[in-house]
């Protein structure tokens, strides 16, 4: 009683834990996508995902960590004005207002670090860390083929019979 | 499992504690690299702040080392640097360009003359359009720009003593240098 009283506590616990997480996740979740109210007039639905798709894109310079869309630095509004700018009144294309952040906040706008020599440790390790498991696999593997079957003596076999039996 | 493999694991936590020395340790780990690095200073037609019928283009900061400094009054940091500022614009020849990064031009007018001017320019960058285009993200921010208008060291963060000699005065002398090499050679 005592023991099963304890178990349901545990997981109780955890029951509210989990709740309690997601509710947090949630929170954290709904403040990122609201954080910003800036007034565009866009000519359609299409135009306007296209924006929200590009904000959503890119890094803030300032916050390291946050998106434009979710950032409330003055930096992030100013350079959504900027992609509305460039991209409403402008007519650039993705690409062309990519290039344009990049030419002047670097490729740490894009969330997408080229390969070079700065970096190239960042798209090496998962690769080395890949080799490595498959190496250790290969050799637990290797060792689990290399064991043989023992041979019985006719003592044991009596033995396992007996044991067998008892049951 | 042989012996040695019992440290795999002691191999792994030094190696973690190495690398959030060296990532603890790295000195502003949270500046960006300019992207103007290298690259001519933007092209740019900016009012000048004390002159408002004045506009200051790039050719003006042509043909000699220039220090352009991104400040603003709402700016608390760029309090602090300035008294470095006004003994950079008083011991050395560099050209002083301020750009006032989305402020009030009367409050801005006011600081500098409460507080003296170290710049030869001012520009009035009230909306942060200049700044956008050189990919400032706060202030203070100061660039070294050489005699042909290209960016050779950026600054995000005051301009300090420490910074002062350790970064900017070497890369200035060394920019006087090779300017004076060079008009010696054309005579």
């Amino acid at each position: 009683m005592i023991i099963s009283s304890r178990v349901f506590r545990a997981r109780s616990g955890a029951v509210l834990f989990a709740c309690m997480f997601s509710l947090l996740m949630l929170g954290s979740a709904m403040t990122h996508a609201e954080s910003q109210i800036d007034i565009y007039p866009f000519a359609d639905e299409a135009e306007e995902r296209r924006y929200k798709g590009l904000i959503e894109e890119f890094r803030c310079p300032k916050c390291l960590n946050t998106n434009l869309a979710g950032s409330d630095a003055p930096i992030a509004k100013d350079l959504r004005g900027t992609v509305y700018r460039l991209q409403v009144e402008e007519g650039y294309s993705d690409q062309q207002i990519r290039d344009y952040l990049r030419a002047r906040y670097g490729d740490f706008v894009l969330y997408d670090p080229p390969f070079s020599a700065q970096t190239w440790y960042i798209w090496l390790t998962p690769v080395g860390l890949g080799i490595l498991a498959l190496a250790l696999l290969a050799r637990l593997l290797g060792r689990a083929r290399k064991q043989k079957p023992v041979a019985l003596s006719d003592a044991d076999r009596g033995r396992i019979a007996a044991l067998l039996e008892e049951k | 499992m042989s012996r040695a493999s019992l440290f795999v694991p002691l191999g792994i936590f030094i190696s973690i504690l190495a690398l959030g020395y060296v990532g603890f340790s790295l000195d502003a780990r949270n500046q960006l690299p300019s992207a103007l690095l290298g690259k001519p200073f933007p092209e740019f037609s900016a009012t000048s702040l004390l002159r408002p019928d004045v506009k200051i283009t790039k050719a003006e900061l042509l043909g000699r080392p220039v220090l352009v400094n991104v400040w603003a009054t709402w700016c608390p940091t760029c309090k602090s640097e300035h008294e470095q500022l006004m003994r950079i614009a008083a011991t050395t020849d560099v050209l002083m360009v301020g750009v006032d990064y989305k402020d009030t031009p009367e409050r801005a007018i006011q600081w500098l003359e409460q507080y003296g001017n170290p710049y030869d320019y001012v520009l009035d960058d009230r909306d942060g359009s200049l700044g956008i285009e050189l990919g400032v993200y706060g202030a203070p921010e100061t660039f070294l720009l050489n005699a042909s208008g290209e960016v050779v060291y950026k600054r995000v963060g005051d301009i300090n003593v420490r910074i002062w000699e350790n970064e900017l005065l070497p890369r200035f002398q060394a920019l006087e240098i090779a300017m004076r090499g060079q008009s010696g050679a054309g005579r």
